[in-house]
């Protein structure tokens, strides 16, 4: 990507606003910093989700930004999502984004990944799959375990939030037995997808389940899975952002949700091939991690 | 030339409900008459340098340095406000604004009317403004606002503008900036 197409005209630049200036020259892209860009840079960087169009409070959006803080080559990055919440804030990001039909994005996602290879052979292009459970794990189930068997070199990230949230509450594969919603009203009758362990048995290289209660862990994790996906094979991280409307929290109640949990349903799990073990051991000693 | 499509899906009053639609090549449209592109160009300048707080609104076509005719199209622009005593806010992004858009230095394709009430702007140019999101923007204006609004585009035009010139591109800009030079002296401004 040529940077110079987002210089802003000099005839321009006194009647544009300073923080779009700012931008310009600051943004935290790659090539601009010594190291990569991470949770420190949140609260004064405007690429990073400054203003979204969520619920207030919502989980979701503080996940965002540190899946967004983490991102080793921004510039380079694309991120394919799926109908959902989160949907609603890619329009909000600096970054390329596609956005597929509902439950496709791995095949899509695929797609992408292998067309860049072959576009820009010299050049590290990094696709990552970020949709809700819904996509993942419930409708697009196919496409997300037949991109693990084909060894696509994609990451993806599932936004668990244990329910279809923005269609007004209906149970998914990942809510957990017995829950109660609006559109469920005689509770769930099965266990939830354990989709980390489906990851491994599918042949994913990296697979993580956790909530977004930290975001330094978030962070490390969402990093450590791009770069083995890069290089060893498909990842997949499962994490648990909480619908607070649908669970009946109120907006600052989430990160406390989010802390619960790590102790139940989302206790740490992680999965890590010998190969891809040895690769981030080798990213670590040059500086990647 | 567009052709007329099925009506309706639009909230907001559309011209093509009237049956106001965009120029044949090589002509332009002035409220709802085809006319010749210099009778038009005559017509902009005089509505621009004789309304109150005429304003260029810039879009990211001619905002960012992307090729050498934006660049080219950056210096006319600027010089073509000067000619017309025209403020310049721009639209350097269609993603709707939260919590809210700064009225007084930016303008939004999703809320247009918030700038043009906010500063009493009574004629103003969108040019660079991919063509969609003129579109939406030229609708709302069109309903919600006295405005008399311009569209210097570089495709077909915009039948929702009170006055569009289109496939317009540098050499077209100068061809304006002469004119609109000429009406001022006429005018006296």
């Amino acid at each position: 990507m040529s940077h110079d197409i987002y210089k802003i005209n000099p005839e321009f630049r006194e009647i544009m606003p300073k923080e779009i200036i700012e931008l310009e020259e600051n943004a935290t892209w790659a090539k601009n910093m010594d190291k990569p860009r991470g949770i420190k840079e949140l609260p004064d960087t405007k690429e990073l989700l400054e203003e979204h169009s969520l619920c207030a409070g919502c989980p979701e959006a503080a996940a965002l930004r540190y899946v967004l803080s983490a991102l080793p080559k921004p510039e380079d990055t694309i991120i394919v999502n799926s109908t959902g919440c989160t949907s609603l804030m890619f329009p909000h990001i600096a970054l390329h984004t596609v956005h597929s039909l509902f439950g496709n994005q791995n095949a899509v996602a695929s797609g992408i990944k292998r067309v860049l290879d072959w576009r820009f052979p010299d050049t590290q292009k990094d696709v990552v799959v970020l949709a809700g459970d819904g996509a993942t794990v419930d409708i697009g189930l196919d496409y997300t375990l037949q991109s693990f068997f084909r060894q696509e070199k994609i990451t993806t990230i599932c936004f668990d939030n244990e329910v279809y949230a923005n269609t007004g509450g209906q149970e998914s594969g990942m809510t957990a037995k017995g829950q109660v919603f609006k559109m469920a009203p005689t509770g769930k009758k099965f266990d939830k997808v354990p989709m980390w362990e489906l990851a491994k048995t599918s042949g994913c290289h990296y697979s993580v389940n956790m909530t977004a209660s930290a975001p330094k862990a978030v962070a490390k994790a969402v990093r450590e899975a791009i770069l083995v996906a890069r290089e060893i094979g498909p990842t997949y991280i499962n994490l648990y952002t909480p619908c607070i409307l649908e669970i009946g929290l109120s907006a600052n109640e989430g990160l406390g949700e989010m802390k619960d949990q790590d102790k139940d349903r989302f206790a740490s799990y992680k999965h890590v091939s010998p190969e891809a073990e040895e690769y981030l051991k080798k990213c670590k000693a040059e500086g990647l991690l | 030339m567009a052709n007329q499509g099925p009506a309706y899906y639009s909230p907001y009053p559309a011209a093509t409900y009237e049956g106001v639609i965009t120029p044949p090549e090589g002509k332009a449209l002035l409220l709802e008459d085809v006319v010749d592109e210099e009778i038009a160009m005559r017509e902009i300048a005089r509505v621009m340098l004789t309304s109150e707080n005429a304003t260029i609104f810039p879009g990211p076509q001619v905002l960012y340095g992307w090729n050498e005719e934006a660049k080219k199209k950056a210096t006319l622009i600027k010089e073509m406000a000067e000619v017309l005593n025209a403020k310049m806010i721009p639209m350097y992004d269609y993603r709707p604004k939260y919590p809210k858009i700064d009225a007084e230095v930016e303008i939004n394709p999703n809320h247009p009317n918030l700038t043009i009430w906010h500063n009493n702007i009574k004629a103003a140019i969108f040019i660079g403004v991919h063509c969609h999101y003129a579109n939406v923007a030229l609708k709302i204006v069109r309903a919600e606002t006295d405005c008399y609004t311009i569209a210097i585009c570089g495709l077909s035009g915009h039948e929702d503008a009170m006055a569009t010139l289109r496939d317009q591109h540098s050499h077209e800009l100068e061809k304006f900036i002469k004119i609109a030079k000429e009406v001022k002296a006429e005018l006296g401004k």
